[in-house]
């Protein structure tokens, strides 16, 4: 177990926020009776720094040309990203409870075409961050200063296609590119290196060209920090290997491997709201 | 309405080019007039021809090596943000190898990107198999939102270059390696989703598409020194097919020979036997590779031994006829 985080004054509104995305993605997937509640809990403090304190968006001007991109290419964390559009603004959060049922907006996985906020359709691993690639090279050739967040699983770091883009984005010394892989260790058949071993996953992204930096992935001031140094880091992209908790903030959860990819059911979803505590 | 296009033997041209030849053609053009234009390719820029813009265009080309997956979906971002994109590489690595890229990051969103496809078929020649896409028609075509064009000459290549780039969505345009005939002149017009009748005849239709457009040509005039009349169509675009065209003149000749640079299983014969089984069911044969696999030979030797040239397109023709009778 890591060290409970440390949450000073300065970061009460981002924790609040992200109580509130980790109480959405057990009541969606609990309502949805699928879904992925464990990943989704591991980025949830990720997505709340980024939606509150670095993505320059405007919910009302959603396809504006010069806002920030931000690609979920680990698109089986939809809860995570819908929660987080939805108390952003992007749409009512009366939407949310549609997620996974026929005609909704919220697809299983994100659906660009289909709800405002979701920059790529994301699902199959691997793809959406050469998508984001894409997007930062888009910024290149129109002389535009947005920036581009992709944020990927870290089994999703065993498909090859994420090296390819890896390599194309260090080749085109893509500045205002930033991919953050959250590394909570567990993938759908159990610890990633007992299936697949990753490791050493930052050497693997610094010998592909990339300024790369190990965070807690639950802690904000060092989240923020990450961001921060992107920012100023120039002529490569940088890698944000965010180590996380799988299912964290709800103790059943937590580094439960069985959670990656199964609904709470009704006293579940009750025991996880009260741990989780906020508004009921 | 009859096209621009030759009608008997003695009007064909005789000027010879490579159907890629016109897709660089075209891009050239873009670089100069459409500023949204952005170029891809992966290591195979100079037998795409996308190496024309890539020198004309350097700031709006980028090279993503061997790696045809993230160029599919390094296309899907730059759609995404505004640009139209042409991915350029070989047919047989556009489709198999990033079949899912292109489900998933490109035609589920239905972005802007442009599959410029070279060196399709068997006509790819002395490479092989492993470089003779046999089956893309038919992969591409299964793909929602996809739009499929295979274009007949170097004229039409460049044309539907052009028109893809206005069409909203992914596009697969299909060329290919060795020097075919030119039958069209420059005044030739084309639009997406709409077949050209070349020739007309009420016994039996051609329905080609690609190199056989003019082994078809020269099927009919064969057919027409015994007494048969053939009517050719000209079917560029396979998705979406141009049934009214194709269900018109079945309905006169009663006979369709299906004639493609790829398998039977999946492509033109495929859409065509699906369209007027549903529709207008008529006797039909398909002239294609025979579900195998290419192999090495000179271009010319590989379409006579996999059966799509001119005489066997006459004898599918014929048999059709007989069973008529």
């Amino acid at each position: 177990m890591q060290p409970e985080t440390v949450v000073s004054e300065d970061y009460a509104d981002l924790a609040r926020i992200a109580r509130q995305i980790r109480r959405d993605i057990i009541i969606m997937t609990t309502a949805a009776g699928s879904g992925h509640p464990g990943g989704s809990l591991s980025s949830a403090d990720i997505l709340a720094a980024l939606y509150w304190r670095v993505l320059r968006i405007d919910p009302q001007n959603p396809y504006d040309p010069d806002r920030d991109r931000f690609v979920l290419s680990k698109g089986h964390c939809s809860p995570a990203l819908y929660a987080a559009l939805a108390e952003r603004g992007f749409f009512p959060r009366e939407w949310l409870t549609s997620f996974r049922k026929l005609h909704s907006p919220l697809q299983g996985h994100p659906d660009m075409k289909k709800l405002p906020g979701v920059e790529m359709s994301t699902g199959a691993l691997g793809q959406g961050f050469s998508t984001a690639v894409g997007m930062a090279l888009a910024a290149r050739v129109d002389g535009k200063d947005y920036r581009v967040y992709a944020l990927l699983g870290d089994g999703e770091c065993q498909t090859g296609q994420v090296w390819e883009a890896a390599m194309s984005a260090a080749h085109y010394r893509l500045d205002n590119l930033v991919a953050i892989v959250d590394r909570n260790g567990l993938q759908i058949d159990g610890p990633t290196e007992q299936v697949m071993a990753l490791e050493p996953l930052p050497d693997k992204w610094r010998s592909f060209g990339w300024h790369t930096l190990v965070i807690d992935g639950h802690s904000f001031p060092e989240i923020l920090g990450a961001f921060e140094e992107a920012r100023r880091t120039k002529g490569r992209p940088t890698a944000i290997i965010a180590r996380t908790i799988k299912g964290r903030g709800v103790s059943f959860m937590e580094n439960v491997v069985d959670w990656h990819g199964v609904a709470p059911n009704q006293e579940q979803r009750d025991r996880a709201l009260a741990e989780l505590g906020g508004e009921v | 309405m009859m096209a621009h296009g030759p009608t008997t033997a003695a009007a064909r041209p005789v000027a010879q080019a490579a159907t890629r030849e016109g897709y660089g053609q075209a891009l050239a053009e873009l670089a100069r007039t459409n500023p949204r234009v952005v170029v891809l390719d992966a290591d195979l820029s100079k037998s795409t021809q996308s190496a024309v813009f890539a020198k004309a265009c350097p700031d709006r080309f980028f090279n993503l090596g061997i790696a045809e997956p993230n160029m599919m979906g390094v296309a899907a971002g730059l759609a995404a943000s505004g640009k139209i994109v042409f991915a350029s590489t070989f047919a047989i690595f556009a489709t198999q190898r990033t079949m899912n890229q292109l489900f998933q990051s490109v035609c589920y969103p239905r972005l802007n990107v442009k599959i410029g496809a070279s060196h399709a078929g068997v006509t790819v020649g002395e490479d092989g198999a492993s470089h003779q896409a046999i089956d893309d028609i038919a992969l591409m075509r299964v793909l929602p939102h996809m739009t499929v064009v295979v274009p007949a000459d170097a004229v039409e290549a460049r044309l539907f270059t052009l028109k893809a780039a206005e069409w909203e969505g992914p596009v697969y345009l299909r060329f290919g390696r060795a020097k075919v005939p030119v039958l069209f002149d420059e005044g030739h017009e084309v639009e997406i989703g709409r077949a050209q009748v070349l020739r007309e005849g009420g016994d039996v239709t051609l329905v080609a598409c690609g190199v056989l457009v003019s082994e078809a040509l020269k099927a009919a005039d064969f057919l027409a020194a015994e007494g048969i009349r053939a009517e050719v169509i000209n079917c560029s675009t396979v998705k979406p097919l141009d049934g009214e065209t194709i269900a018109r003149s079945a309905a006169r000749t009663g006979a369709v020979v299906t004639c493609e640079e790829h398998s039977i299983i999946g492509g033109l014969g495929g859409a065509v036997a699906e369209f007027l089984a549903e529709n207008h069911p008529v006797r039909l044969r398909r002239i294609g590779v025979r579900d195998l696999f290419g192999q090495s030979g000179k271009a010319e030797e590989l379409l006579e031994e996999y059966g799509l040239t001119a005489p066997h397109i006459v004898r599918a023709a014929k048999e059709l006829l007989e069973t008529r009778r």
